[in-house]
């Protein structure tokens, strides 16, 4: 077993694990923090997307023991319970960019990160590729690039 | 997966003796490669070593005349560095095609080049710009360092620090991505450099990254696209699969060398 401590959501949170807990396992089964997603489990879809230290990665290619010591943000970190939602979620919401709402963690997560890069005027072919490694097997993906472009207009008005 | 134990060195050298210590140990940088082959089994490493905690190990500085990247400098920070934008721009946006974001956010240099995969794409860059691999043992000219599929000259013990890049003249890196895996069916390196021109081919190749040497003499006469009508590539030794055949990548070496001729000369 392996001692850890990390930030989630801005909360300090020690534990210990077996060191080949992955990332996605350690906050699904440990936190119970079920909103990040495993959808292939293979690296390519993107549903298990988080931000470590800031920055989108994917956390089931991710062990928990190489997060000690830095900070995780997920999907329940956005917004507080019973707070308005993040812009980025309200966007989701507002543009109907989910049908079953599986891939939508990663997406929400994904697009919340490529603002942070990129700003928040952001034509629809960079949103595209950005999205190379988030699949959804719903939408089409039309309505998450126009409500990815709205979030990140909407997260400008908040900032 | 299964178990293993983790360590953390905060050095290089202490990496290093971990490796001696505990046999079968493997390092691990970014994982975006190690992870997914422990999770089906394929490696069993019974010691991880995390090199990703070693600071100045993702360094990235100009020193003489070469362009040093630390191994551990991840392809994000590779495509947004603005030293190797301005030293080579082409280094910069083949970092930058790396697979997706997330990707780019975790995987490294020295993984990239340790693991050799025969369509991965730093392979390219550090044959064509003819780059030095330094070890924590020795320094590697990128020929001697690749030695076939997921083959490098790298000892058991041996930690890649930093890739030097001499600076190229003009280059361009053109990549025909596979459309499920993003990595390259065929990706075509040139660079101009002072003495000579190189093209560096990976995707294609069934031994891994290799130079194509008849584009290499036609573009020593002249480094333009136009000395290039009437070479082409042989699909002998090339991968045939499902997503194309040899002679598919073959025709794909000719049509990227040239874009990236014309790339590298507008530039
Ligand atoms: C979805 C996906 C898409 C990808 N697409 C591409 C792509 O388009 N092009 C591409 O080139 N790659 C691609 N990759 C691979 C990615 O770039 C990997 O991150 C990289 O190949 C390995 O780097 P790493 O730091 O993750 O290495 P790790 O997984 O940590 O390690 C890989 C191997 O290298 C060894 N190693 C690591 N660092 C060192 C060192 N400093 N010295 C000695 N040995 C070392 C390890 O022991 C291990 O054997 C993709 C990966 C994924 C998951
Ligand atoms: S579950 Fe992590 S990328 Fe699909
Ligand atoms: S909304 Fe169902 S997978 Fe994207």
């Amino acid at each position: 077993m392996a001692k850890i401590s990390l930030i989630v959501n801005g909360n300090p949170v020690n534990a210990n694990v077996d060191p080949r807990t992955l990332l996605v396992q350690f906050l699904r089964e440990n936190l119970r923090l079920t909103g990040t997603h495993v959808g292939c489990d293979t690296s390519q879809c993107g549903a298990c997307v988080v931000h470590l230290d800031g920055k989108a990665v994917k956390s089931c290619t991710t062990l928990a023991v190489m997060a000690d010591g830095h900070e995780v943000r997920t999907i329940e970190g956005l917004a507080a319970d019973g707070a308005p939602l993040h812009p980025m979620q309200e966007a989701f919401r507002e543009h109907h960019g989910l049908q079953c709402g599986f891939c939508t963690p990663g997406m929400i997560m994904t697009a919340v990160d490529l603002v942070n890069r990129k700003g928040h005027d952001l034509p629809d072919h960079v949103i595209r590729e950005e999205l190379e490694g988030n699949l959804c097997r719903c939408t089409g993906y039309q309505n998450i690039v126009t409500s990815i472009a709205a979030g990140a207009k909407a997260m400008a008005k908040s900032a | 997966m299964y178990e293993f134990k983790y360590h953390r060195p905060a050095t290089v050298r202490q990496a290093a003796n971990l490796l001696v210590k505990n046999e079968d140990a493997k390092v691990i940088a970014g994982g975006h490669t190690l992870v997914p082959v422990m999770k089906q089994r394929l490696a069993s490493p019974p010691h991880l070593i995390d090199l990703s905690h070693i600071e100045g190990l993702d360094a990235i500085e100009m020193k003489g005349r070469s362009l040093v990247i630390g191994a551990t400098a991840k392809h994000a920070d590779v495509a947004t560095s603005p030293i190797v934008g301005e030293a080579i721009p082409a280094l910069a946006e083949l970092a930058g095609g790396i697979g997706d974001p997330a990707v780019r956010h975790k995987g490294t240099l020295g993984g990239s080049l340790a693991n050799n995969d025969p369509t991965a794409d730093y392979p390219a860059a550090v044959l064509a710009l003819g780059a030095t691999i330094v070890t924590n043992k020795r320094r590697l000219k990128a020929e001697e360092f690749f030695q076939g599929l997921f083959t490098t000259a790298l000892e058991n013990d041996e930690i890649i620090t930093k890739v030097m890049f001499p600076l190229p003249k003009k280059a361009a890196y053109i990549k025909f991505r596979n459309q499920a895996s993003r990595y390259a069916l065929v990706g075509v390196f040139v660079a101009k450099r002072p003495s000579d021109v190189r093209v560096a081919v990976t995707g294609a190749g069934s031994d891994g990254v290799f130079r194509a040497t008849a584009f290499e003499e036609a573009l020593k006469k002249r480094f333009s696209h136009k000395v290039l009508d009437g070479v082409s590539a042989s699909a002998e030794g090339l991968n045939s699969d499902l997503h194309g055949s040899a002679e598919y990548r073959a025709h794909l070496i000719g049509v990227l060398t040239r874009r990236a001729v014309e790339a590298a000369t507008a530039k």
